[in-house]
């Protein structure tokens, strides 16, 4: 895979949430497939869904952009990730993430992808804020 | 406590098995019987990232959870069983070993060779006769993708006349 190009960002999510995700990201960047292109796990045996995202990915370095970490999507990313060096997986994205990929895409890999973590964290937040300090109450499960 | 779900899944474990069936049956343990993912500790790794805190996992092969059945089944926690293929859940109830249980079909998808049974059950002739050789060993099986969705019997999973 070349280094020159800019990285690739396919999306893989349940559901039509990639859909969604990317058609967001296009109303407020402009920017569509040329950077970030959604897919779908819906149907698709990991088989398949890995077959499915690399022919999306073709010769270029790439992110895949999963929902959640312990879901199939991921699993299928990081599997594809150990056979194909130019990619890496980016788990549990929002918004903020996608939004700062498609800007911020010229980077390599090495400086992208801890400023796009760096972006998703910090993206999530509540509002009282004064709510997140009762994380003492919260329950697992 | 003890088994409380066998699935055949080819995505083993994933978000319909960790949040659907996890939020249903609150398992501490996740089993995945599989002779190849048994051997290769890169594999449990990528499988594993991510589960929450407190659910176990354990990769065993077939032999070795014929073994081990009895040892889950009397547990004090909550076990869930899978494979990744209808043949895994074959041997693993061969002789009966799995007589009175049910055997959830959860996820198999198109692929060559396969005729559509459900939106989410894709059958081959052989799996087609080895879901049939497992009930005849005892098992009750039947699909159903998510707890909240209907359960179809095996009656309705067998393949169109024009395929068999």
């Amino acid at each position: 895979m070349s280094s020159l190009a800019p990285v690739r960002g396919v999306l893989l999510a349940h559901g039509d949430l990639a859909f969604g995700m990317a058609d967001a990201v296009r109303q407020i960047t402009g920017i569509g497939e040329e950077a970030l292109l959604p897919l779908s796990n819906r149907g698709l045996s990991p088989e398949t869904l890995s077959q499915a995202v690399l022919k999306l990915v073709g010769d270029q370095p790439a992110i895949l952009f999963t929902d959640m970490q312990s879901g199939s999507c991921s699993f299928v990313a990081r599997r594809l990730t150990q056979q194909h060096p130019g990619l890496a997986v980016v788990s549990g994205v929002n918004l903020s993430l996608l939004l700062e990929f498609v800007m911020q895409r010229q980077l390599g890999l090495e400086q992208l992808i801890p400023r796009l973590l760096s972006r998703g964290r910090a993206a999530i937040g509540c509002t009282p804020a004064e709510l997140e300090a009762n994380g003492h109450r919260a329950v697992s499960g | 406590m003890g088994i409380a779900l066998y699935r055949v899944d080819e995505r083993l474990i994933h978000g319909q098995v960790v949040v659907g069936w996890g939020n249903q049956l609150h398992p501490q343990r996740i089993v995945v019987v599989d002779d190849g993912l048994a051997g290769s500790g890169w594999e449990q790794e990528l499988y594993t990232m991510g589960l929450p805190a407190g659910l176990a996992t354990e990769f065993v092969d077939v032999a070795g959870a014929r073994e081990r059945l009895s040892a889950w089944r009397n547990a004090p926690e909550t076990v869930v069983v899978l494979t990744r293929d209808v043949a895994t859940m074959r041997r693993l109830g061969e002789g009966g070993a799995l007589a009175g249980e049910e055997v959830n079909i959860g996820g198999i998808h198109h692929a060559p060779g396969r005729q559509e049974v459900l939106p989410y059950v894709f059958l081959s002739r052989g799996e087609s006769d080895e879901l049939q050789a497992l009930a005849r060993d005892g098992a009750e099986v039947s699909a159903r993708d998510l707890p909240g969705t209907r359960r179809v019997p095996l009656d309705h999973l067998m393949l169109p006349e024009r395929f068999r």
